[in-house]
């Protein structure tokens, strides 16, 4: 199955681990530190995220760093932009319906 | 149109409401009757190319707005809007749930709140929407769409939840 980043992001340990590593790439030990979680667990949670393309493992040396793909976030910001122009669609819509009214009224 | 008049629209993923607020180049009592009359309604509140088709309008606390949003294909999406809560040329309050064309509504809906400020020859209306249910905003979207943008309930959901503890 394929996953998804807003099935990613549903999870607060995924959330937390986004914004663990939003300022810099990190190895799943040092993530792991940081909560009171499991490596085994980190590390099942940073697949997921992997898998959604959410962060991106790079091999250095014996450790893998994990950093956060910035572009993908975006994605979850788009809906509320497809809202958005939704009503500025509908409002260009009544400033011509009130110029309309203003002219009628006159 | 108009480019300097403002719009605002924000999203309060928290208390899942959305607050957008806009002015527009006519008095208040224009404005006020563009949304509380249905012959005005219907020509705007229909993002094109969709189109508004109104029922029953009977705009006094405890009266409703039937109405469907018709796509360019002839399909109707039924709403129905109670009204709560009314102010006159200041503010009124509705429920707007989905509904099927027999008036039968699919709970929950959504609390509307509409403000209306005149200001110098222009109204500023702030609209507030609070939504018990986010699935009602993916299929506001849908409405206005039809290039399908498509999430379920819980992506949805769990967006606005992720999206408002980012915001901490």
């Amino acid at each position: 199955m394929r996953r998804d980043v807003f099935q990613a992001i549903a999870d607060p340990t995924r959330r937390a681990i986004i914004f663990l590593i939003a300022t810099q790439a990190m190895t799943p030990n040092a993530i792991a530190d940081n909560f009171n979680v499991t490596r085994q667990s980190v590390s099942k949670h940073l697949r997921i995220l992997a898998e959604c393309e959410l962060v991106k493992p790079e091999q250095k040396g014996r450790e893998i760093y994990y950093s956060l793909e910035i572009e993908k976030m975006k994605e979850v910001d788009k809906w509320l932009d497809k809202l958005r122009k939704i009503w500025e669609t509908r409002f260009d819509q009544l400033d011509k319906v009130l110029s309309n009214m203003k002219k009628h009224k006159k | 149109m108009n480019n300097d008049l403002l719009f605002d629209f924000t999203v309060d993923k928290a208390s899942k409401t959305v607050v957008i607020t806009r002015e527009f180049d006519a008095e208040l009592s224009l404005v006020w009757d563009a949304f509380t009359k249905a012959e005005f309604l219907d020509q705007w509140v229909a993002p094109k190319p969709w189109t508004s088709k109104t029922k029953v309008m009977d705009f006094r606390v405890g009266g409703r707005r039937f109405y469907a949003m018709v796509s360019p294909e002839g399909v109707e999406r039924w709403a129905i809007q109670r009204y709560t809560s009314i102010t006159p040329k200041t503010n009124f309050k509705m429920y707007n749930a989905f509904a099927d064309k027999d008036e039968n509504p699919e709970l929950p809906g959504s609390e509307w709140d509409y403000s209306f400020t005149e200001k110098a020859d222009r109204t500023i209306v702030r609209i507030t929407i609070y939504n018990e249910s986010l699935e009602r905003m993916e299929r506001m979207i849908e409405m206005g769409f039809t290039e399908g943008f498509r999430m379920s309930l819980k992506n949805l959901e769990s967006l606005l939840e992720s999206l408002s503890n980012n915001r901490k």
